[in-house]
């Protein structure tokens, strides 16, 4: 085992993986992360907890994963590389790992232009990939990109997200290529909507012999509004969410209700998928609909190593 | 070349408000080619600068010329006279001609009426791109003659994010995504693998994060006798 996290014995054991996400708050209050561990504690096997995602002020990643750890609860910290140089990153990652920490997503990182503080000056030291690459040769070799040496490395699982969805498409596997050669142990995708695209993308990850060496777990979001689809059709750059989700949740009656049903067929086809060795829900902004979507998916309960 | 961008009116003329004698210096080179500090644009300041005094009642003294190059100093010392004349030297030039004026008589105030953007180059008649941050260590060779330092908002080596959509940036999506455009060039030239490899984390110590960058040829330098002939002849 690398690190023996919850997350590494799941997927590693051939389980089929659930992982979900747990925004912080954008306050120095706890509170909410204590409440979204109590409520989402055994229905997930690991949460990832954002690192200022799109670039807006947070409660940061590690310190919200030290807290949801208190409650029994295990974190993937997010680390991206637009706040932190390769001294902070190497620094934030023995500290993470001193605190028990043992799964780390590796990211660029959203740049400050969608955030709430543009006039930021970004870092962009490393990418994700020299990330990985940097964060893998500690772990195994002890060795700082610097040159020096050191005893106790972090003993961490390792991933990385991938968008097949963003251009060029027909370079979005040989990127999981990068990805697994700089040490990716994991990857956790981009959110799903267009299923045709999806399964293109892994018909290339198979050929390519990926899905033997890294465990991939497809992204989901559950909505509730046909607001939300569109505004993801048109707003976030990187996605696809085809006209026909757009028009179901446009004429559903109960469009939570409707969201919630479009996210648990998803996951229904992903299940069954050649190659895909879990989901990751991404509720964002709506923690308290992942139990049920778990639940009903028939993922519960989560098997326990204690 | 250096692209510059002219500070608006308004500003300008708050700045050099409590001066009297005001010398407006352009230069001949980059900044006249992107259209910010050439002779045209000095005198057009000029102009307007007197134009916006006469309505608010103020009196101002302006001088205008051109240099050949306002980041040398033999070309600033063909005009010490009219500098040294002035209450305050605006530089029209970009930032390294107004500092080597500066550096030159340091007693003398001297303001930028530019904004200095990039290392750029022009794409077509008033539209300029940046394409290098100067980082020296360059590696175009590798990505199809196409700088991801510069061209790419995040800089990175391993490109392109999930952000690039239909080709473009995420951050702006009238930019091409320099990645995108790496891997179009890679592919029609039939080098892709170099793509496909891991690029480890770049040494910044070249760049201007090492400091302040001094470069010498200890070839070209001039020896002390040189440089006392040199003293003579002037």
């Amino acid at each position: 085992m690398k690190s023996g996290s919850n997350l590494e014995k799941i997927l590693e054991g051939g389980t089929f993986g659930v992982t979900a996400e747990i925004g912080p708050p954008q306050s120095a209050n706890p509170e909410p992360l204590i409440h979204h561990a109590k409520m989402l504690k055994g229905k997930a096997d690991a949460f990832n907890l954002t690192d200022n995602q799109t670039a807006v002020v947070r409660l940061s990643s590690i310190a919200s994963a030290a807290i949801i750890m208190r409650e029994g609860v295990e974190p993937v910290i997010q680390m991206t590389c637009r706040d932190r140089n390769r001294i902070a990153l190497q620094s934030d990652l023995f500290g993470a790992a001193a605190l028990g920490i043992k799964n780390v997503l590796c990211l660029t990182g959203d740049h400050q232009i969608f955030g709430n503080e543009k006039g930021a000056k970004n870092v962009f030291d490393f990418d994700s990939i020299s990330e990985l690459q940097v964060f893998d040769t500690l772990r195994r070799e002890g060795k700082q990109p610097g040159g020096q040496v050191i005893k106790d490395p972090p003993k961490v699982y390792l991933g990385c997200a991938e968008n097949p969805f963003a251009t060029p498409y027909e370079f979005r596997a040989a990127r999981l290529v990068k990805k697994v050669a700089a040490g990716a142990d994991f990857v956790q995708t981009q959110a799903i909507f267009d299923m045709k695209m999806f399964e293109k993308w892994m018909d290339e990850v198979r050929a390519r012999g990926l899905d033997k060496k890294v465990h991939i777990l497809a992204g989901v979001i559950p909505m509730k509004t046909a607001g939300a689809a569109r505004y993801m059709k048109n707003k976030v750059p990187g996605m696809i969410v085809p006209d026909e989700i757009i028009d179901r949740m446009k004429k559903a009656s109960d469009p939570k209700e409707e969201g919630i049903k479009l996210c648990l067929e998803q996951i229904e086809i992903l299940k069954n998928m050649k190659g895909v060795h879990g989901v990751h829900i991404m509720a964002v902004a709506w923690e308290e609909i992942v139990p049920r979507i778990v639940e009903s998916s028939g993922l519960l309960p989560r098997p326990s190593f204690k | 070349m250096i692209i510059a961008k002219r500070k608006p009116v308004n500003e300008i003329a708050d700045m050099v408000a409590p001066y009297k004698k005001v010398t407006v210096v352009g230069c001949r080179s980059c900044v006249a080619i992107c259209l910010a500090g050439g002779e045209k644009e000095v005198k057009m300041l000029i102009s307007a600068l007197k134009v916006k005094n006469r309505k608010e009642g103020r009196k101002q003294e302006f001088d205008g010329l051109v240099v050949e190059r306002q980041c040398e100093k033999e070309w600033i010392k063909e005009v010490e006279e009219r500098i040294l004349d002035s209450d305050l030297v605006l530089s029209m030039a970009c930032s390294l001609g107004a500092q080597t004026i500066g550096d030159m008589y340091p007693e003398k105030i001297v303001f930028p009426a530019l904004n200095t953007g990039m290392f750029g180059v022009p794409e077509e008649q008033g539209v300029w791109s940046e394409k290098c941050v100067g980082c020296g260590n360059c590696i175009i060779h590798t990505t199809g003659g196409i700088c991801p330092i510069a061209r790419c908002a995040k800089s990175m080596l391993n490109g392109p994010c999930g952000g690039s959509s239909n080709g473009h940036c995420e951050v702006n999506l009238d930019i091409d995504c320099a990645w995108y455009e790496i891997h179009e060039r890679l592919k029609l030239q039939k080098r892709l693998d170099l793509i496909e490899k891991v690029n480890p984390p770049k040494d910044w110590s070249t760049a201007h994060y090492g400091g302040r960058r001094i470069y010498t040829r200890e070839d070209a330098k001039l020896t002390q006798h040189q440089k006392k002939g040199k003293e003579a002849v002037q």
